[in-house]
């Protein structure tokens, strides 16, 4: 008695994905699953910039606008990236903002009042976030305290913290000219075209690396076309956005000349490629993903499920603590509201609006960088239309509310079509 | 082996088991029970509700270490305490609840905590191969892509990628805790397949079960357990249903399983 039953294996033999046409089959079929993947997001991004673009051609959709953005969406965009290893685990950090004010708070004493050197300051400012992210991860981890309630404790007790550091005056100003170089220098035109280059080849290089490593162990791989797509997916962007940037945005060109990528867009596009790696294709990333989608089953597959929490929570502190040297950076001082406010809210919203699951087990870097430019286009588009700062914040909300939503159909979806 | 057993299997066991006991505070669990695995061979391990089937498997797979008893394992007398001593002598258990990672593909989940790398990243390539090889090994075909996500698998291709998880690390012995509950009749049938092919590919295998049909459908050897003691282990072709029953719920069956007045001491 011989039952044959779901779908058979021909597929595999047929190589899957070996024309265009199959290729685009087989993503419309993943996005009826519920699969959406940055879908959401990148639509949402196209949506809004063309709806400023139209009501506000003149200030909106100017080169000089496009670097501004680009630069004020960094440090809620670095919060985010750390936070999606939190909330990989189906965990939650309230206080990453607060841990880049504290941070921040702590190189401005160091750089300011002491006179100590731009290096020593910052990697002071690290580790001031990595025995933050140490602390919460060893009670989260070890002590089974909730997360939530951990870092609530967190969120209040560092805006404490930042006060005393801050110490009588409120505000301490940051003058080195490496800081603030970061997030208020540019790139000259041509290493404008060189860092195009070297990310659109080394991109291209290594998907066809891993595409003949595949071929060489008789693996399906995907159409020639497709492979082309997806590098043009990364290298005509680039291009247009290293275009734009490179050309004069100064009001009045004989004061000086504005124009090159900010320098904060490489240093962004290090830090997404290196955590991308991390996540990926490293063990580290990969347990990870395996506590945050079963942490028994983790457990049993002998991960150390306690260690992978705490590097993961030092991680999202390291990373809102760059983002205090961004906010110094941009502000060119810290004071005891940088990081507050909304900053952590609109991290977390940057990572769901990316597509980051707060169940934990789904999400990626890139969901942090599409989700922080979502929001900021909307922090940036808006006032430029009403001076209602209401407006904004519950235009906000709805785009969150939307996200959350898209999330949720796409669960359901998916569990519905797990057969 | 314990009175009443028709001995005529064939070679010696890879595992066997003799005089097991366990206690868990007051309660005696394991009365000097027994049990052998051949390589080759399906063995059933059959017995009611609190006959003491998953305390046995957790005593081989060293969850719980037995109170006294002699473990040999290839016709060598060893100690088992922890699971990773029991993983390092080629014994690999199948857990009711599976423990796969829902987010993961299927290489992912059958490598998950014994990747392979290349230096710092993880061998991508070599762990799909692998995966695919086993699975080809196996037989399997109702997988559609070893990168599916097991979030969109069914409950038979789920228990598939479980089982086939357990013979990638040159497993000698696969035991199955009721790998077929909770399955649709077409799964059942696959998963019994597997469970066949694993025997047939020189494992030795123990399937712990309720369902009488797959005991009949793939064992070729029957242990049945009664109140803590080994009523009998039979060749599977010298018994009928009837008799199995009886061996579960009254500890004997005509002339094979405990002597009526032990079995009867047994309950009191």
């Amino acid at each position: 008695m011989t039952v044959t039953v779901e779908t058979p294996r021909e597929q595999q033999s047929a190589n899957p994905g070996s024309s265009i046409g199959s290729a685009v089959q087989e993503y419309f079929n993943k996005l009826r699953g519920g699969d959406v993947g940055s879908l959401p997001a990148i639509f949402g991004l196209v949506v809004l910039v063309i709806f400023f673009s139209i009501l506000e051609p003149s200030s909106f959709a100017s080169t000089r606008n496009l670097a501004n953005l680009l630069v004020q969406a960094a440090p809620v965009m670095f919060i985010a990236m750390g936070l999606v290893f939190v909330l990989l685990l189906g965990e939650i950090d309230l206080g990453a903002g607060y841990t880049a004010g504290t941070s921040a708070a702590v190189m401005a004493v160091l750089l300011t009042n002491h006179g100590v050197a731009w290096p020593i300051a910052v990697l002071a400012c690290l580790v001031t976030g990595a025995v933050i992210g140490l602390a919460v991860g060893l009670l989260v981890a070890l002590l089974h305290i909730p997360s939530f309630v951990v870092t609530l404790a967190s969120f209040l007790g560092l805006q404490g913290v930042m006060l005393l550091v801050i110490g009588q005056g409120g505000t301490i100003s940051v003058k080195d000219d490496t800081i603030l170089a970061i997030m208020n220098n540019n790139l000259s035109p041509l290493w404008g075209w060189v860092l195009f280059l070297v990310v659109s080849v080394g991109f291209a290089l290594s998907t066809l690396y891993t595409v003949a490593k595949r071929r060489r162990a008789g693996l399906p791989t995907d159409a020639p076309a497709l492979i082309a797509a997806r590098i043009a997916t990364v290298a005509v962007p680039l291009a247009i956005l290293v275009f734009l940037l490179n050309r004069e945005r100064s009001n009045n060109i004989i004061i000086n000349s504005l124009k090159g990528v900010p320098i904060i867009v490489p240093f962004t596009l290090v830090f997404v490629l290196l955590l991308t790696f991390l996540l990926n294709r490293t063990l580290f990333g990969r347990h990870v993903y395996a506590v945050g989608g079963n942490a028994e089953a983790a457990r049993r597959a002998g991960i150390n499920v306690p260690g992978i929490k705490i590097i993961c929570f030092i991680i999202g502190s390291v990373m809102a603590a760059v983002a205090g040297i961004l906010f110094a950076s941009y502000a060119n001082s810290v004071s005891p509201t940088t990081g507050g406010s909304q900053t952590l809210l609109f991290a977390v919203g940057a990572t769901v609006i990316g597509g980051t699951s707060l169940f934990g087990g789904k999400g990626r870097i890139l969901d942090a960088v599409l989700g922080g430019l979502v929001i900021q286009v909307i922090g940036n588009g808006l006032p430029l239309i009403t001076e209602e700062s209401g407006i904004q914040y519950i235009v906000t909300a709805l785009v969150l509310l939307l996200a959350a939503s898209v999330d949720a159909i796409s669960r359901r979806r998916a569990a519905a079509s797990g057969r | 082996m314990t009175d009443g057993t028709t001995d005529a299997q064939a070679g010696a066991p890879l595992l066997s088991l003799r005089g097991m006991n366990k206690s868990f505070g007051a309660v005696h669990v394991l009365k000097d029970a027994g049990i052998d695995a051949w390589a080759g061979k399906v063995t059933a391990l059959v017995g009611d509700n609190g006959a003491g089937k998953s305390t046995m498997v957790k005593g081989i797979a060293g969850i719980y270490s037995f109170d006294s008893g002699d473990y040999l394992f290839d016709g060598k007398s060893v100690h088992v305490h922890s699971p990773k001593q029991s993983a390092a002598l080629g014994i690999e258990v199948v857990y009711q609840d599976l423990a796969l990672c829902d987010n993961l593909d299927v290489v992912q989940n059958m490598f998950l905590g014994r990747e392979m790398r290349t230096g710092l990243t993880l061998d991508e390539t070599t762990m799909e191969r692998r995966a695919q090889e086993t699975l080809a090994g196996l037989s399997v075909r109702t997988l559609k892509s070893v990168r599916q996500k097991v979030s969109s698998l069914s409950g038979g291709q789920r228990q598939t990628v479980a089982i086939a998880k357990s013979v990638l690390w040159n497993s000698k012995l696969v035991i199955l805790d009721e790998p077929t509950a909770a399955l649709g009749v077409a799964q059942t049938e696959q998963v019994l397949q597997l469970v066949r092919r694993l025997a047939d590919n020189g494992l030795a295998v123990i399937l712990i079960t309720h369902n009488m049909n797959d005991v009949m459908r793939v064992a070729d050897s029957i242990a049945a357990l009664y109140l803590g003691r080994t009523a009998a282990q039979v060749d599977a072709k010298d018994v009928t249903n009837t008799q199995i029953v009886e061996l579960i719920t009254a500890g004997y069956s005509g002339d094979i399983g405990l002597s009526p007045s032990v079995a009867k001491e047994a309950v009191a």
